[in-house]
């Protein structure tokens, strides 16, 4: 073995690299790597180490490659990087691809059943007798392939200085505290750390040390923060289909429902969900929960809310608050499933036929996930509508360093619901004149009943065609036009209440930039490298749709804002442009879609090229 | 039937309401449309029940038939969704408060054509439900298109002739395992009105395919979705009569011998009245048979088909509480403080 790396490279020795580097394990999927990944992401969590974890995965359930990117980075910056400080190769048919990404003075571990050659001299190449430890420790046949990725662990935790009694705790929470799949993996982490240490001489230049840095931070993806933001929220309903990446939030709701929202008392659920028969019926099941005055939500992606369409300009202009979570993928058409995006901007926000608009919500870390999930419902209660919070793939199914979830700290808000004591007063105060669809409060949001109010006055019929303000048939123009600024009016409301952005600025900025959702760790790391490059520069993450006036104040401030997004179009522009054409010279794009997160450096060398540097 | 015959003379029934507490708004259908008749028939199926209207909810989809919502139980919530998606709409929406009785108004167009994948799925999850197809073999509001329950080679003035065969609502209900199948003619207003509070108290879907012509595109003497032929070709199972629980004199009614009688699950009970042949309807593949037979000899075979009322409901799958979703309280809905901080600990 030993004699395999002399021959194989010429290491140099520069000075060490410490907990800021980044590290691709490359394997087959439905290999089980991912229980090998994830542990050693929690291991150097739990070191108290700022880390990401991002899996790049083929639309397929076996035998194709797959790539999982842990960051390490002492200074927080979490976002995607485009270089591989080290690589995990246990996949023979990518194996010369990864080699020649790593950087001069990488490192390559690699099974040691890969008998192609190592080409590069500038790397350090580390062999790993995977079949022999795993032949050693006995494991049965069965779970052979899986165990062998935990070869990888042990070997990087003795060499990069992973203290394995972080691995074991990250183990026992992996595994819930399964003892026997806790040991066996153990066990094998254990033998190969102890190989590495006999077998192996330390000659590269990474490693980990134990820091201060995730005080305060879990580890958690969006999907499942999503899910338990609805549960804390009072989600009551939920429909769904699955659908590449959106799947996870409503099988976490499956997953946490029944230990948060059984009640106590009764011992019965507080919650329902549907796994329905396509998007149709998913979203058609959660407008009538939402209407009959249920917290109702579903999940979906980009092909899923084209299917929700046509429900959701009903619930649009009937006024049935709901929420949908569309966790974003690369399209058009089925487009790249397993890849992320934020290519739905402009389509949802005009879904629809006929003039609509729609409430959208864009968190930017895996903790506003949560809180949007709770919030979500409260605003679309409030204005009743549908409010459409716009997640990625990037956000739902990677594990992030996020902050620990908050605790709502607003009371859940019902809006303007009325009970059978509700509508009394509400009698007395109209004298008896009440009707569904009437502006009492001019702010274009009416009053409302639900199914099983027992005062015969309550009941109405809900359409999607023309209505008057006792929510009656109605062709006449003017009770059309009427109606359609009212909701109009109701949008304006949705301006105020809706999260505002947030602003992070910078001493003498002469540039504004703006973004949304998951570009947020590209788009703080690349400010700072600008900044470093002598370009300060003022930021407004923009956290709903439509725009209030903070958005606006923000643009008018500089020459020049840069709109950074995940797209083709620059979608986030053309609303912006949309919205304050006054303003829209002053606004340019800086978008791209390829597939992968974007990165701080292709946002910062877009940013200076634009700005003639 | 004493309680109802003295309600008749009081002119309210055991909940105090008279006949014109149920009533709708005026139909806008055409005269003559068998959809009017219907909904006069759900409306003296509700009065006779002495359901409150405000414990009724009723859905449609698209189409004439779907319209006619709006013609019965004005104190009802309603909700008239989207073109074969009704299903879907009320699934949701009965799922805010398990008590409510929900009916739901489709047509041919809007369950077989557009809905028959909703149609079904609805079916085979035997959410407790009245689902009423008024089935006229042709599109009505958009003005005499071919739907696809009509039959083949029929000729509609501006379409010409139809190339395909339809599609049997009933059996395709039965094929997805449906609780309650039955098929009625819109010229047989009883028996629509004993299916439809039978219907009522089944926990289980109800399908109930109503034949029902529309006078204006397509009531051709030689059309099995005319009156005459309807009248002419009908041939009816049994006859069906609906006692409400522990009503024993009405069962004293009949003689012994010539009723088959299907207990309900709330303790009600449909007695069919033998006709010339002993059908029983909660043998499955007999009402597959007698559907095939239909079919061949171009029958209008009307009464119960098929009913299990012993299949568990949507609802008894899911573990709902007494007080409907609906009306839970806020502190039912958020979980505690010290919950997140478990979450915290564990991520």
């Amino acid at each position: 073995m030993t004699q395999t790396l002399v021959e194989t490279s010429t290491p140099t020795h520069p000075a060490g690299i410490v907990n800021d580097f980044c590290i691709t394990f490359s394997t087959v999927n439905g290999s089980g790597s991912a229980t090998a990944n994830n542990v050693l992401l929690k291991a150097l969590f739990k070191m108290g180490i700022p880390v990401s974890g991002k899996n790049i995965f083929p639309s397929n359930i076996q035998g194709l490659p797959t790539w999982y990117t842990i960051r390490i980075n002492k200074d927080g910056f979490l976002a995607r990087v485009e270089r591989d400080d080290i690589v995990v190769a246990m996949n023979p048919a990518t194996f010369t691809n990864e080699m020649n990404y790593l950087v001069p003075g990488g490192v390559l571990f690699y099974s040691d059943d890969i008998k192609l050659p190592v080409t590069r001299e500038d790397i350090i190449a580390y062999p790993m007798p995977v079949k022999k430890i795993t032949r050693e420790m006995e494991v049965p046949a069965n779970l052979r392939d899986y165990i062998a990725n935990m070869v990888y662990v042990g070997v990087l935790a003795q060499l990069l200085g992973i203290d394995l009694e972080k691995i074991y705790q990250a183990l026992d929470a992996h595994f819930k505290g399964k003892q026997k799949a806790i040991n066996s993996n153990y066990t094998v982490i254990e033998a190969s750390a102890k190989w590495a240490a006999a077998n192996l001489v330390k000659r590269d230049r990474y490693s980990v040390a134990p820091m201060n840095g995730t005080e305060g931070y879990i580890l958690a993806d969006g999907n499942t923060a999503g899910a338990l933001g609805a549960i804390f929220g009072g989600v009551q309903f939920s429909a769904w289909y699955p659908i590449t990446p959106a799947s996870s939030l409503s099988e976490s709701l499956n997953e946490y429902l029944p230990s948060l929202r059984t009640d106590a008392e009764t011992g019965k659920a507080t919650c329902a969900v549907v796994q329905a028969e396509d998007e149709l019926a998913a979203i058609g099941m959660v407008v009538g929960a939402g209407w009959a005055g249920l917290r109702s939500m579903t999940s979906t992606s980009g092909p899923g809310l084209s299917l929700m369409t046509e429900y959701l300009g009903l619930a649009y202009y009937s006024e049935v608050p709901l929420v949908v979570w569309d966790v974003q993928r690369v399209g058009p058409s089925t487009g790249l499933p397993t890849r992320t995006a934020q290519g739905d901007i402009t389509s949802t926000y005009f879904m629809s036929h006929g003039d609509t608009e729609f409430v959208m919500l864009f968190p930017g870390s895996v903790s506003e996930c949560f809180e949007f999930g709770w919030k979500a419902f409260d605003l679309a209660e409030v204005l009743q509508t549908p409010i459409i919070v716009m997640s990625d793939l990037d956000f739902g199914m990677n594990e992030w360093m996020t902050k620990k979830f908050e605790y709502p700290d607003t009371p859940i808000n019902r809006g303007k619901i009325l009970w059978e004591d509700d509508l009394d007063k509400i009698m007395e105060r109209t004298k008896g004149d009440w009707g569904r669809y009437q502006d009492l409060d001019r702010d274009g949001i009416p009053y409302r009943t639900v199914a099983g109010n027992r005062r015969p006055e309550a009941a109405y019929l809900t359409r999607g065609t023309g209505h008057d303000e006792k929510a009656r048939y109605s062709e006449e123009p003017d009770v059309w036009e009427r109606d359609l600024k009212r909701l109009s009016l109701k949008f304006q409301t949705a301006r105020k209440i809706a999260p505002k952005p947030v602003i992070h600025s910078m001493a003498d900025a002469r540039v504004g930039i703006i973004a949304c959702g998951s570009t947020d760790p590209a788009v703080e790391e690349a400010r700072a490298m600008l900044a470093s490059e002598g370009l300060n520069t003022d930021y407004c993450r923009v956290r709903s749709l439509p725009l209030c006036q903070e958005v606006v104040d923000f643009i008018a401030a500089y020459d020049r804002t840069y709109v950074v997004e995940i797209n083709r179009d620059g979608q986030l522009k053309q609303i912006l442009t949309l919205e304050i054409p006054h303003l829209c010279t002053q606004l340019h794009q800086v978008s791209h879609i390829d597939g992968m997160p974007l990165s701080a450096r292709w946002v910062k060398d877009q940013i200076l090229a634009q700005e003639g540097k | 039937m004493v309680d109802q015959a003295q309600a008749v003379k009081s002119s309210v029934n055991q909940v105090g309401l008279s006949r014109a507490d149920y009533r709708g708004a005026p139909s806008t259908l055409c005269q003559g449309c068998g959809h009017n008749s219907i909904a006069n028939q759900i409306i003296s199926a509700c009065y006779e029940l002495n359901l409150l209207p405000e414990k009724v909810v009723k859905f449609s989809g698209i189409g004439c038939s779907s319209k006619s919502p709006t013609y019965f139980l004005n104190r009802s919530f309603g909700f008239n969704g989207l073109h074969g998606r009704m299903p879907s709409l009320a699934l949701g929406a009965m799922f805010a408060d398990p008590t409510l009785k929900g009916i739901g108004i489709s047509g041919d167009g809007d369950t077989a054509s557009i809905g028959i994948g909703q149609f079904k799925h609805m079916v085979r999850r035997n959410l407790p439900f009245v689902y009423i197809i008024e089935n006229n073999g042709v599109y009505g509001l958009t003005k005499g298109q071919f739907s696809a329950t009509s039959e083949k080679d029929l000729h509609l003035k501006r379409q010409g002739i139809n190339p395909y065969s339809p599609i049997d609502i009933c059996m395709e209900a039965l094929a997805s395992n449906a609780t309650f199948v039955a098929r009625s003619f819109a010229g047989d207003p009883k028996q629509v009105k004993e299916l439809i509070k039978a219907a009522f108290s089944h926990n289980g879907i109800a399908i109930i395919d109503i034949i029902s012509p529309c006078v204006t595109f397509h009531n051709q003497e030689n059309s099995l979705h005319s009156y005459t032929w309807g009248k002419e070709h009908e041939i009816q199972l049994h006859e069906v009569s609906y006692v409400p629980k522990r009503d024993d004199i009405t069962v004293e009614d009949f003689e012994e011998g010539t009723t088959r009688e299907v207990y309900l699950h709330d303790g009600s009970q449909i007695i069919l009245k033998k006709l010339d042949k002993d059908y029983d309807p909660t043998d499955r593949w007999q009402a597959f048979r007698i559907l095939e037979a239909a079919q061949k000899n171009n029958w209008l075979v009307t009464g119960l088909i098929y009913v299990n009322p012993d299949q568990p409901s949507m609802f008894d799958t899911y573990n709902l509480p007494e007080t409907p979703l609906n009306r839970l309280p806020a502190d039912k809905l958020r979980p505690a403080r010290e919950k997140l901080d478990e979450i915290n600990d564990m991520f």
